[in-house]
């Protein structure tokens, strides 16, 4: 899984993401069976559940979003132990629930096995402009540089005394935010001189050989084929079966 | 990469799953054909330096969207920064900064859904971008051409951004969002908490501009036409040195503007075709905005619940599938025409050059 070429894993996740949420929320089954290839890409990938879990964090303001809806939710109202619930709207915190985690865990996988760096290289792979690959390779090489700024700017600041309890206390982080600002850009402008001097003209050179053969492919496509094989057979099933299932 | 990301975050990225896929194939649609339009624009803002400080600023913009600011008691935003990457470098890089950054937050954080891209993108680049530009140019086009303008619009640019965005998400929750909740609700709880979130973004936007105006007034690129002409005083008087010649022309506001007014017009058209399209979302809420609360109650407590099913079933999936198939197409046909003709400039410029 690692060694897959990235262009077949961003397709394959992004297809795989199609399928998911084009998934009509009744197919409870369908829904949860998309876990088990899911479940075997981590197995072969050997990332930890423990891994997978930490980063589903990422999700946690949508699934209190998703609690709610049952509660504030229109429409008929059914008893659940005693408190009253609206249908839809239980259908509707299931059917974000099910498949934002299904996505983002998909996406923590393909985080978890690529490189950023090899991602943005898939990237250019599959014809996204240029430019924009280019903004995030940078993007990427200046992140860690100015967050370890903007932490020790927080260390000084809380060092000091300075606790932003209210909006009065903005001014105090905005300043800062210039200053930021003002030293990352200047860094930058140090650095990209340096990179006319070594010979930049525009574009980064590609050392890599990223030629995917028709078997990676093959591998990479079966993650949202094996999810639309499960959609297929869930949806002729329960078409057979009739009503909601 | 360590990133810390807030316990309590009131602006999130919307996950899969959370719009129907008419809404997310739309949304992607009209995101790719704004990042398209601003590929074309940022050369003009940003010569051959575009990459290099375009991906400084989106890595800024992920620093300060990382910065927490108390709204309320207890609660706390964090800044969007469209706005203000707008009027540092310029309306189309900005939006390039800010999809990249979704991008990036999307794959490898896993922060945003990978088919709610668009989406995101739409709402917290091309809107905050769009929204925040034009108020900008309106009010330094109203206020004397002092550094103090440039400071009030920037605060007025980024106050009304965010509830912009704000309203955005509530009108596309109101064509197809996934969830049985009455739309004036969403947007009294949405614009209530964005107006104080749209404060503290007005006010951390404007100062951080204004300390960068008085540090270096030259890296504020809504403040370039600021910069008075350069003097010389020679043994024959005061000579007004000709301007340099404009490596980089100014953005044309008309041209945004209606790019701005084609986006909506797409925004609109689209949604509105592939809402129709699709019987799940719309029908509801055109009975709930029709009946009222109590009425609706009634109303849906008549229907069996088979209906929903049908609803949900093999049509949507169809339709799906065909606007897939388009975006596919559309997107990818973009893509291919953009990067064709950056190929081409590229070339003309090395022979120019070489």
């Amino acid at each position: 899984m690692h060694r897959l070429p990235p262009q077949c894993k961003l397709l394959a996740v992004a297809a795989f993401a199609v399928v998911v949420v084009a998934t009509p929320r009744e197919w409870v089954w369908v829904l949860a069976a998309y876990g088990l290839p899911l479940g075997v890409v981590a197995a072969t990938a050997h990332v930890p559940p423990g891994f997978v879990l930490r980063r589903m964090v990422i999700e946690a303001p949508f699934v209190a979003f998703a609690v709610v809806i049952p509660f504030i939710g229109l429409g008929e109202r059914i008893d659940v132990f005693g408190v009253a619930l609206s249908v839809e709207g239980l259908w509707a915190s299931w059917n974000i629930l099910a498949k934002a985690t299904l996505g983002v865990v998909a996406a923590v996988l393909l985080a978890a096995t690529t490189e950023p760096h090899m991602m943005l290289l898939g990237a250019r792979r599959l014809r996204v402009p240029s430019l924009l690959v280019q903004i995030a390779m940078f993007m990427l090489r200046y992140m860690d540089v100015i967050a370890g700024e903007a932490r020790r700017m927080r260390i000084a600041r809380e060092s000091r005394g300075f606790q932003a309890r209210d909006l009065r206390h903005a001014p105090v982080i905005a300043r800062s935010a210039g200053a930021l600002f003002i030293r990352s850009y200047e860094r930058g402008e140090r650095v990209h001189l340096a990179m006319l001097s070594r010979g930049y003209t525009g574009s980064m050179p590609v050392t890599q050989d990223l030629s995917a053969s028709w078997r990676q492919w093959a591998v990479a496509a079966s993650l949202p084929g094996t999810a639309l094989a499960v959609a297929a057979v869930g949806g002729t099933v329960g078409a057979a079966l009739g009503g909601a299932w | 990469m360590e990133i810390e990301h807030a316990p309590r975050r009131l602006i999130v990225h919307v996950p899969d799953g959370f719009f129907n896929l008419a809404v997310s194939v739309s949304a992607g649609v009209v995101a790719a054909a704004g990042v398209a339009y601003c590929l074309r624009g940022a050369r003009r803002e940003l010569d051959d330096r575009t990459a290099p400080v375009a991906g400084l600023v989106a890595a800024f913009v992920f620093a300060v969207q990382m910065l927490n600011f108390p709204v309320a008691a207890g609660t706390s935003g964090h800044l969007l920064g469209g706005a203000l990457a707008a009027v540092l470098a310029g309306p189309a890089t900005a939006v390039l900064c800010l999809t990249v950054v979704l991008a990036v937050q999307a794959f490898f954080f896993a922060d945003g859904g990978l088919t709610a891209l668009g989406v995101n993108i739409t709402l917290m680049g091309i809107v905050t971008v769009l929204v925040g530009w034009g108020v900008f140019k309106l009010v330094t086009g109203v206020l004397p051409r002092r550094p103090g303008s440039v400071v009030a619009g920037a605060f007025l640019a980024a106050l009304l951004s965010v509830p912009a965005s704000a309203l955005v998400f509530t009108l596309m929750f109101w064509i197809g969002g996934n969830a049985p909740i009455e739309v004036t609700s969403v947007a009294v709880a949405m614009g209530g908490v964005h107006v104080l979130i749209g404060l503290g973004e007005g006010l951390i936007t404007a100062v951080t501009v204004s300390s960068v105006l008085a540090v270096r007034p030259d890296l504020v690129y809504a403040a370039r036409s600021l910069t008075a002409p350069l003097t010389l005083k020679t043994a024959g008087g005061e000579v007004t040195a000709p301007a340099p010649a404009p490596e980089r022309a100014p953005a044309r506001p008309g041209r945004f503007v209606l790019g701005g007014i084609a986006v909506t017009a797409l925004l609109a058209g689209v949604l509105s075709f592939f809402a129709s399209a699709s019987p799940d979302g719309l029908e509801r809420v055109a009975e709930d905005t029709g009946f009222g609360v109590v009425a609706v109650d009634h109303a849906l407590a008549g229907q069996p619940l088979a209906d929903y099913g049908d609803a949900g079933g093999v049509p949507v999936g169809v339709a799906g599938v065909i606007g897939v198939a388009v975006t596919l197409g559309v997107g990818g046909g973009l893509f291919l025409a953009v990067g064709r003709g950056q190929a081409g400039k590229r070339a003309a410029s090395k022979t120019e050059r070489g």
